[in-house]
């Protein structure tokens, strides 16, 4: 197990320096620089974007450039944002509670109800329940985050008025960040009726995030099922007298669930991704929305940085899943 | 606690009804105002941006002289008074008195508003021996964009209560000039602390100025908090707290206005405003800002540099529909010339020439112009107030142009892209806008039609004429507003003969809120301030 563990790591090295030449190439692929976009239609002074450029160290070959970003990288610095002068660590600790707290949320939201449904499913091939299930996962899967979120806010926050529009909380609660998760920040404030807030201003992005995750975990849990529940050890468990309930869930879900378990590594990627348009329609302050203004920006520490450490974390929970897969699975951990 | 409440639900029921009197005692109502983006920062005179400005210069900032709210005229503000000297160099400013600063939980102010803070405000972007030159990124866009390092000679004071500032030439947009957001003046005793204790960086995160509301709180992406500044020499503000509630898309902020999230939401599409109006909920306030959409036409270019193959194109040009289709019914007025009909020199006599295709043929025709020529079309990917569908809108102008015979190829780039490229003269057209800063026509005509410009690359039709060059740069330095004009109106007659843009739209500009929100100004400058806001 351990030469698998250390195996598994130093698969990481080369990932991770990929990723730190892949964003430091691609964002300076994209044309113009900060001080021209910052600068926008108006006159660029030729002097001063010399100065800035100077000031900004972007002046230096690239080699140059992508060193003294690699032995910041190596101190543990991450670099100041170029329009905010906050630093990139800062602003990432200051956001991610969010876009992790929506996640969870989501995930959790896909991984009950997808099991769920998936299980069902297989326990009713061909059920009115299976085709039911199968088709709207698969238009789940093919939903434009965009639209399906659009959606629920007319419906629910508009026409119906449950669930608030957008934000992670009402205005007249003023919660000051203390974790950055806002259902923590609540129950540690002293504001009342802020935690339920909080909570219903999570349930829509939480929902429209976890749509696509739900539509994979639920068409892998069933055919997943579907292949174990055909297994001679399932039908020894029944022969044996075992309750419906043990067969499918001791026996049948724990094994159907190894590859559910790789798919819920692959969506975190997923998960993160999304966030990005979800925290657009939701206007949740996460790291989503941060990216895409710093690409926007030419900002490139916040780019190079947050996707590194975006990058860091989808490697770190791919890596947890592998470790736990090779627990699960002895005959994985034995490959070389 | 967080169990036992989701648990049970009469006692969820109890604790609702409680918490929700409980919670309006515990934070006064405030004014929520949903806005499109986050501020980069509050350090003013950094940025150049509309959002950023809203959520400083008009709230924690104030100038020695400013807008008369809803209008372009200067009315006094930091300075009481002001004396201009007969040569336009030298203007002496007379500081208001009794001014203070915000006391916060970072900086208690040890004395009132004075000449210093002027000087600190200003040298720190002029002088590059000022300590706090160097304290920023990119350094300072708008003073220089603005040319002012290089019009402002001097700065100086005469008394602690007297600024006297000496320009290099005559310039008569200067007050309007000293109203615009990096004019902004700092406390410079709150500077100090912060370079004696090693944080600069703190003046753009927690900024102290003279405004109407303090700040209390950014939280990053999401909102920023303002209390109003119990003494604001203007009277304390009517609103309990300001609060900027970011949402970047336009459908979601509409929303948030409908369900009361937000009293005012800021930069509605121009497609809503009629349902928004129809709302009895709702109200709308417009105003014709000081905004022009064009397309610039590259006179520098094969066949284009002929003046007849541009007249053809602007006979070609069916604006009316465009303009209706782009913004709606009533939503703009159509272009005529580069700046709106709301400022001084407008040429009313001016006219778009009447569709007339066998006319525009017939020129092309004179021209040389091949039938079948392509023409390059640069254009955003986004839409924003000056056009708020860039894409239709170049699809609009290729159908015209196929009418007498040209082709258009449209370019849709993201925006820094598109500027670039302009601004390297590629592009034959380049749909662009302009959104004025000051009121004032050099601030149009200057930046995007001068000579100056050709070279810096913001002129994108590298339209340079001697001419025009000349009455505008001449008005430029007359400080009497009658033979500003007539300069002006003389400048407007030769864009006309010339005609180096389609002149498209003035767009209007809209800020939708809710029916008991009060005292409100929308101004055609594009900034926002709540100094007088309340909701009923």
């Amino acid at each position: 197990m351990l030469s698998f563990i250390a195996r598994r790591l130093g698969l990481l090295i080369p990932t991770f320096f990929g990723i730190t030449l892949l964003t430091f190439a691609l964002i300076r692929l994209i044309p113009g620089d900060p001080v021209e976009v910052m600068m926008g239609e108006r006159r660029v002074d030729p002097e001063m974007h010399a100065q800035a450029m100077e000031r900004l160290g972007l002046n230096k070959p690239l080699p140059a450039q992508y060193l003294d970003y690699v032995g910041k990288l190596a101190q543990g610095d991450l670099g100041e944002s170029l329009r905010t002068r906050e630093s990139v660590w800062h602003e990432f600790l200051t956001l991610f509670p969010a876009t992790l707290e929506l996640a969870f949320a989501a995930l959790l939201f896909a991984g009950i109800v997808g099991l769920l449904a998936g299980v069902i499913a297989a326990l009713k091939r061909g059920s009115l329940f299976d085709h039911g299930v199968m088709g709207i996962s698969l238009a789940g899967y093919s939903m434009p985050i965009f639209w399906w979120g659009l959606i629920l806010i007319m419906f629910f926050s508009v026409s119906l008025g449950w669930t608030p529009v957008s934000g992670r909380i009402d205005l007249l609660y003023d919660i000051e960040p203390k974790t950055g998760f806002m259902l923590i920040d609540t129950l540690l404030s002293d504001e009342e009726g802020a935690f339920k807030d909080a909570l219903m201003h999570l349930i829509l992005p939480a929902i429209v995030l976890g749509t696509i995750p739900l539509a994979v975990i639920a068409r892998m849990t069933r055919s997943s099922m579907l292949e174990v529940l055909r297994e001679d050890y399932i039908r020894t468990a029944r022969a044996k007298g075992l309750s419906p309930a043990r067969v499918v869930f001791v026996h049948g879900l724990r094994n159907a669930l190894i590859p559910v378990l790789t798919v819920f590594g692959l969506q975190v990627g997923t998960l993160l991704a999304g966030a990005v348009l979800t925290e657009t329609i939701f206007s949740w302050p996460g790291i989503g929305k941060w990216l895409i203004e710093a690409i926007g920006a030419r900002d490139y520490p916040v780019v190079q940085n947050g996707i590194l450490l975006i990058a860091c974390l989808v490697i770190l929970v791919n890596f947890v899943v592998d470790i736990l897969y090779g627990l699960a699975n002895p005959r994985i951990r034995h490959q070389r | 606690m967080q169990r036992a409440f989701m648990k049970s639900r009469p006692l969820r029921l109890a604790l609702a009804a409680l918490l929700l009197g409980g919670a309006t005692q515990l934070a006064a109502k405030p004014l929520v105002v949903c806005t499109e983006a986050s501020p980069e920062g509050f350090d003013i005179v950094q940025y150049t941006t509309a959002v950023t400005a809203d959520a400083s210069a008009e709230t924690v900032f104030n100038r020695l002289v400013d807008f008369k709210p809803g209008t372009t005229e200067i009315q006094p503000a930091l300075a009481e008074r002001w004396d201009i000297s007969a040569d336009g160099l030298t203007y002496t400013f007379h500081l208001r008195q009794g001014v203070k600063f915000h006391t916060t939980d970072y900086f208690k102010p040890t004395r009132d508003f004075n000449a210093d803070d002027v000087l600190w405000s200003l040298n720190r972007q002029l002088d590059p021996n000022h300590p706090w030159h160097d304290k920023t990124s990119v350094g300072y866009p708008y003073f220089e964009s603005m040319g002012f390092k290089e019009l402002l000679k001097s700065v100086s004071k005469a008394d602690a209560h007297t600024v006297v500032i000496t320009l290099t030439r005559p310039e008569a947009p200067f007050l309007r000039d000293m109203a615009m957001g990096f004019t902004s003046i700092y406390s410079a005793e709150y500077g100090d602390q912060l370079l004696k204790a090693g944080k600069t960086a703190e003046l753009n995160s927690k900024p102290i100025g003279t405004g109407p509301f303090i700040f209390q709180r950014y939280n990053k992406d999401a909102q920023v908090r303002f209390k109003p500044n119990p003494d604001y020499f203007r009277g304390k503000p009517p609103a309990d707290a300001l609060v900027f509630a970011i949402a970047t898309d336009s459908n979601v902020r509409l929303q948030k206005l409908r369900a009361n999230e937000c009293q005012v939401a800021l930069y509605p599409k121009p497609d809503d405003v009629p349902s928004i109006k129809q709302d009895p909920k709702l109200k709308v306030e417009e105003i014709e800002a000081l905004v022009t959409g064009y397309i610039s036409m590259n006179t520098e270019h094969k066949y284009l540099s002929d003046v007849r193959v541009r007249k053809a194109i602007n006979m070609a040009f069916d604006r009316q529909t465009h303009v209706d289709q782009l913004f709606g019914k009533g939503n703009a007025l159509v272009g005529v010339n580069p700046y709106p009909p709301t400022m001084i020199g407008y040429n009313n006599e001016n006219r778009n020439p009447p569709r007339d295709l066998a006319k525009a043929r017939q020129l092309l025709n004179e021209a040389g112009v091949p039938p079948g020529t392509v023409l390059t079309l640069f254009t955003r990917n986004g839409g924003g107030p000056t056009n708020p569908n860039p894409r239709l809108s170049a699809e609009m102008l290729q159908a015209d142009l196929k009418q007498i015979g040209l082709k258009l190829d449209i370019r849709v780039m993201e925006w820094a892209e598109m500027l670039r490229r302009a601004k390297k003269g590629e592009a034959d057209l380049v749909s662009a806008g302009w959104a004025g800063d000051n009121g004032d026509p050099d601030n149009f005509l200057s930046p995007l039609l001068s000579c100056d410009a050709v070279k810096s690359g913001e002129n994108y039709a590298r339209w340079c004429n001697p001419k025009f060059q000349e009455l505008i740069s001449r008005a430029r330095e007359v400080i009497d507003n009658d033979e500003r004009a007539r300069l002006y109106n003389e400048a407007l007659k030769v864009y006309d003969d010339e005609q180096p843009w389609i002149s498209m739209a003035h767009p209007k500009m809209f800020t939708t809120m809710r029916d008991n929100v009060e005292g409100y100004v929308i101004s055609p400058l594009t900034n926002n301030n709540f100094a007088t806001t309340k909701v009923k």
